[in-house]
């Protein structure tokens, strides 16, 4: 499934809506929890599944086709963790 | 650094902000998109998301496990994981926001 999918399956359960405006709810959807990993927030979805942000430390790295050693600063990056209804129906549980 | 946590609250509100739709409606489509989401994943889709990312099942087989404050084997059984793979958008403005 990818979003224009995602965008016709709600478009086509709420003729009330135009198509476009569903786009803009996904869009505003995604775009929040972005903003909120960005501010280093967490937002958690019950039964779907939590984003947070996670720490990765400084390392000093290689090239793997040089060899080479560099320094790798430390980062935040994204992190998901699945909820347990989710988890849990995806092992037909 | 935030550290605050949001919910499906926080995400219909958004929707009602920009939409200007009823808080209840926005509620429900936060949900519908939040459960058409797990329904294909459930399926064994992908929920290929762009600028955002993806989220695939991945099949993991049995494997002996051990509890770690015992140090106890115990069986796995093969199940699916799922996991999610962020876009280099989302990367770049996470590590971009959360900036020492």
């Amino acid at each position: 499934m990818i979003r224009s999918e995602l965008i016709q399956k709600i478009t086509d359960e709420n003729p009330h809506l135009y198509q476009r405006d569903v786009e803009r709810i996904v869009n505003t959807v995604f775009e929040e929890v972005t903003n909120a990993m960005s501010r280093g927030d967490r937002v958690e979805l019950r039964g779907f599944g939590a984003f947070s942000v996670k720490k990765r430390e400084a390392r000093v790295g290689r090239n793997p086709r040089t060899g080479e050693t560099v320094q790798v600063e430390e980062k935040y990056v994204p992190f998901f963790k699945t909820g347990k209804l989710l988890r849990d129906r995806l092992n037909g549980k | 650094m935030g550290e605050k946590t949001l919910t499906r609250m926080d995400l219909s509100e958004a929707v009602f902000r920009e939409m200007g739709l009823s808080r209840n409606e926005s509620a429900q489509l936060v949900e519908s998109m939040l459960e058409h989401m797990s329904d294909a994943l459930v399926k064994g889709e992908q929920v290929k998301i762009s600028s955002f990312g993806t989220f695939s099942v991945r099949e993991k087989s049995a494997r002996v496990g051990r509890n770690p404050k015992t140090g106890e084997e115990v069986p796995i059984q093969p199940r699916r994981v799922l996991t999610f793979r962020p876009s280099h958008l989302m990367k770049d403005r996470v590590a971009a926001g959360n900036k020492s």
